[in-house]
């Protein structure tokens, strides 16, 4: 994740084309979070080149992805060397046995057909995707703090508007702010009308997982608003106290709301690349065509499918052995979380998520998170994600997460209580 | 409301009207994941309802207005939903598709074996790997460079692996955004111009002229050599040019892409070079922009493993962006298209691009050769065919497409009667364009056995 080297030679420094620069990529002051936090490891690293540096930041899974699974791909793979076993372009909407599976296995319980199902390369790139289907004259809110792309990818498509900097917010975006003080959940009441709507629950990076009475209000603001929800539940496999892991377990949501989901987190495919968005056949534009349609549309023409490699390694993973093992990793996982929360409560550190999620939101009150980043990186050698980067909410936040090896974060755990 | 259905006949389908109206009676329904006895419709009546019909809850969020200037589906699954069709018409017929351009040779084992080998090694502690750099894992940036822009100044860092290049024309037209002006070849693989639909760079559909608002299309035919006469071409700011080309096979020739790189330049424009069928040169034409002098500074290529390695269901691909590539205001093109590969993308698939590093090995490029000499034999046989027939016929030396003409008919209706009468499925001309119509494209993938046959059924059907 580092930036390609961008010095143009002074001696025939290369001529300008007269193509104008996107303006809406002008718009965006930074560089991706995860971009940023991966630059300033490597800065660490070379300042302290013998440094154990723990990467507790950008939320990279790091335990092998079972065996079973692994074979599957491997068999898969060597397949294509046979006359048999040999394909060529898949269906872009995915295998129809994954499809299936995901359907079965995901959504048992709630009304999701197959052919709503949509196989993906990832939750990130289905973001961008989705917005092109929306295309720039869509209105956008989003929570506050949350995942950066659904910001960053609305102020690229054009959605955005300006960017107020002394507020950190772009004019456009409705901005529904999360915190201890309204329980994770916004105030709707006080939430101006958008087209579109970015949920995600379990909240990276908050960790909160929102109740059923949350997400039932959630429904219901959105069809009062005639708006269409996106609901990310790429850590549904982390909900440990009941909450809903769909959208789609509430009443009436197949008329409001996409659902995008993914592998990363789940099966550890975050080199893989796999993941999936559904769009209910109800769910429709104000003119009453299908969004699945359009949805549709642009998979066929600005996409070709995820891997068929890693397809057959999704298929294995929602095999009952493969959702066992699955299952173990992301206890794991949640295990090294508690291991975190128990480490900065017995600190005095006040510190939410957590329970539902592989994240860790930390609160260090009256302090830039920027600095307590910083001072975190510089003393103790632990990389994490300061709360400002998801968000003007998230200031005053640190992000820590759970993904790593347990000795790692037992190692990072007795660090972090040298320091504070 | 509901819609009364009018049945069209053939006759209201014709060369001139949208190139994707079907006459066929089965529709695929991908809400009910199914055929479906299609309802004729092109023009409908409203009448009065029924009082039972439930009215449908309907967001208040506007389609978006680009999408709906789209004409049909996207190309290939027209061709798709074609077949099917007549699958379920003549389930006894043996159909052979030479249409969509899909790979059918098994990949060479040294490179599935390094696919495997990655599989495996994920579920070890040494070989696990999470997110990989989203412009792709340095050995294969540098092979990539090393393999195909060796001595051109092209550098490792110039290299964004991709998960394919139809992918990554939406990604670079993400970079351009909506406010460029952009020009196609004309016939030219589809993708191009819808995405700039989509992207909202284009206005309407002009029915009569089969084309859209804003665009400059670049005629090639057989009169001017497949390369356009750039002295009648509109200043545009973004000019895709695919050489070998899709469809007509056409590769231009250094003197020809000399003076396009000479165009781009004068104009301040810039190329987007789509060099996927490179390795199918038979000549000594230039198989990257980057040959040309002067092209790093008005030039993108984008390429793919697919036609290469038969990775067309295992996805991997690359565009380079030379440094020396500016935006009016002296930013780099390159730090663009790596804010959208860091946003809008993650990254190729990290066991896909260990088989793009043994596909570049000495071994694996040898296989690869092996297998597109494979799809070259595959070429010439069905070129000696129509040749034979006494058809005219154009590319099949430097790209494994054969773009036929047939003078005066509609595109779709020879690709129609072909289906039917030999069960062989072709992609009609005008479905890239209106410049291909009058022709047919045969692709040349296909396995032998089924390639043989196919000639053999042209021929019957040809005599």
């Amino acid at each position: 994740m580092v930036q390609p080297s961008l010095t143009v030679r002074k001696e025939g420094v290369g001529r300008c084309t007269k193509v104008h620069r996107n303006f809406n990529l002008e718009k965006l002051r930074n560089g991706y979070l995860f971009t940023e936090i991966a630059r300033r490891e490597l800065q660490h690293l070379e300042k302290y080149p013998n440094a154990k540096v723990i990467s507790l930041g950008i939320g990279d899974t790091t335990q092998p992805i079972p065996d079973n699974i692994s074979m599957s791909m491997a068999n898969y793979a060597r397949a294509l060397a046979t006359a048999e076993g040999y394909r060529g372009y898949g269906a872009e909407q995915g295998n129809k046995e994954l499809r299936k599976a995901i359907a079965e296995t995901h959504y048992k319980d709630v009304l999701v057909k197959e052919s709503e199902v949509f196989v993906s390369d990832g939750s990130q790139c289905d973001i961008a995707r989705l917005l092109l289907v929306l295309g720039s004259n869509v209105t956008v809110a989003a929570q506050d703090p949350s995942f950066p792309a659904y910001i960053d990818s609305s102020v690229i498509v054009g959605q955005a508007g300006d960017l107020e900097d002394e507020v950190g917010k772009y004019c456009n975006i409705e901005y529904l702010e999360c915190g201890p003080g309204n329980n994770f959940f916004p105030d709707l009441k006080g939430t101006s009308r958008t087209d579109i709507i970015f949920f995600c629950s379990p909240n990276n990076p908050t960790g909160h997982a929102a109740t059923q009475n949350q997400l039932e209000q959630l429904v219901e603001f959105a069809r009062n608003n005639g708006s269409i929800i996106i609901f990310d539940s790429a850590y549904a496999a982390y909900v440990t106290d009941g909450c809903p892991r769909s959208i789609y377990e509430i009443p009436g949501a197949r008329e409001v709301a996409i659902e995008i989901s993914s592998f990363s987190k789940f099966s550890g495919f975050t080199g893989v690349r796999l993941g999936w968005t559904v769009v209910p056949e109800e769910l429709l534009f104000s003119s009453g065509f299908p969004v699945i349609n359009d949805f549709n549309r642009i998979i066929c023409t600005c996409f070709n499918g995820a891997s068929n490699i890693a397809q057959a390694g999704g298929l294995a993973c929602l095999s009952s052995e493969g959702l066992e093992a699955v299952h173990s990793v992301v206890d794991y996982y949640k295990e090294n979380t508690k291991i975190l929360i128990d480490t900065l409560a017995s600190l005095g550190i006040k510190v939410y998520g957590g329970i539902n999620a592989p994240y860790v939101w930390a609160h260090f009150p009256g302090r830039k998170s920027w600095d307590v980043f910083a001072e975190i990186l510089e003393k103790t050698h632990i990389t994490t994600v300061p709360g400002s980067g998801f968000g003007p909410g998230g200031e005053e936040y640190i992000r820590i997460s759970g993904f790593g090896h347990r000795e790692s974060i037992l190692e990072a755990s007795r660090r972090l209580e040298a320091l504070f | 409301m509901s819609l009364a259905p009018q049945s069209i006949s053939t006759s209201m389908i014709s060369s001139s009207s949208s190139a994707f109206l079907s006459p066929s009676n089965l529709n695929f329904n991908s809400r009910q994941n199914a055929w479906v006895q299609a309802k004729r419709i092109s023009v409908c009546k409203c009448v009065a309802a029924p009082q039972e019909e439930k009215i449908a809850y309907k967001t208040k969020v506007s389609r978006n207005g680009n999408l709906g200037k789209l004409q049909a589906g996207y190309l290939f699954p027209e061709i798709a939903r074609r077949k099917a069709a007549h699958m379920l018409k003549y389930p006894d017929a043996e159909v052979i598709s030479l249409g969509i351009g899909d790979t059918t040779e098994p990949i060479p084992e040294v490179i599935t074996s390094a696919l495997a080998k990655r599989s495996y090694a994920l579920s070890t502690q040494e070989g696990y790997s999470g997110y990989g750099a989203e412009q792709g894992e340095k050995p294969l940036r540098a092979a990539i460079a090393s393999t195909f822009y060796k001595d051109l100044g092209i550098e490792e860092g110039d290299i964004f692996v991709s998960d394919g290049a139809k992918c990554d024309i939406s990604r670079l037209q993400i970079v351009f955004g909506s406010n460029v002006t952009m020009a196609v070849q004309d016939p030219s693989y589809p993708a191009y111009v819808d995405s700039s639909v989509i992207m909202g760079q284009t206005g309407e559909f002009q029915k009569d002229a089969e084309k859209y608002g804003k665009i400059e299309y670049m005629r090639c035919t057989a009169e001017n050599g497949f390369f356009p006469d750039l002295s009648t071409v509109a200043r545009t700011d973004i000019i895709f040019f695919c050489s070998p080309n899709n469809p007509t096979g056409a590769a231009a020739t250094r003197e020809q892409l000399t003076r396009l790189v000479q165009f781009a330049k004068d104009n301040g424009s810039i190329i987007v070079y789509d060099s996927a069928y490179a390795l199918y040169i038979s000549d000594d034409n230039p198989r990257s922009i980057f040959e040309i002098p002067g092209a790093k500074e008005v030039a993108i290529e984008t390429s793919s493993f697919s036609k290469y390695a038969g990775f067309t269901g295992v996805r991997l691909g690359w565009t380079v962006i030379p440094k020396e590539l500016l935006f009016s205001d002296g930013f780099p093109v390159a730090k663009d298209f790596n804010r959208i590969v860091c946003t809008c993308f993650n990254g190729a698939s990290n066991i896909s691009q260990a088989g793009g590093l043994a596909c570049l090995s000495p071994e694996g490029f040898k296989a690869v050769h092996e297998v597109i000499g494979f799809y070259k034999e595959n070429t010439d046989i069905i070129v000696e065919t129509f040749n034979s027939l006494g058809f005219k016929v154009y590319g099949g030396k430097n790209a494994p497409y054969v773009w036929v003409q047939f003078p005066g008919r509609s595109s779709w209706d020879v690709f129609s009667e072909i289906l039917k009468k030999t069960h062989v499925v072709t992609t009609p001309g005008s479905g890239f364009g209106p410049g291909g119509e009058g022709f047919i494209r045969v692709s040349a993938f296909g396995h032998r056995g089924n390639v043989l046959e196919a000639c053999k059924r042209f021929k019957h059907l040809y005599k």
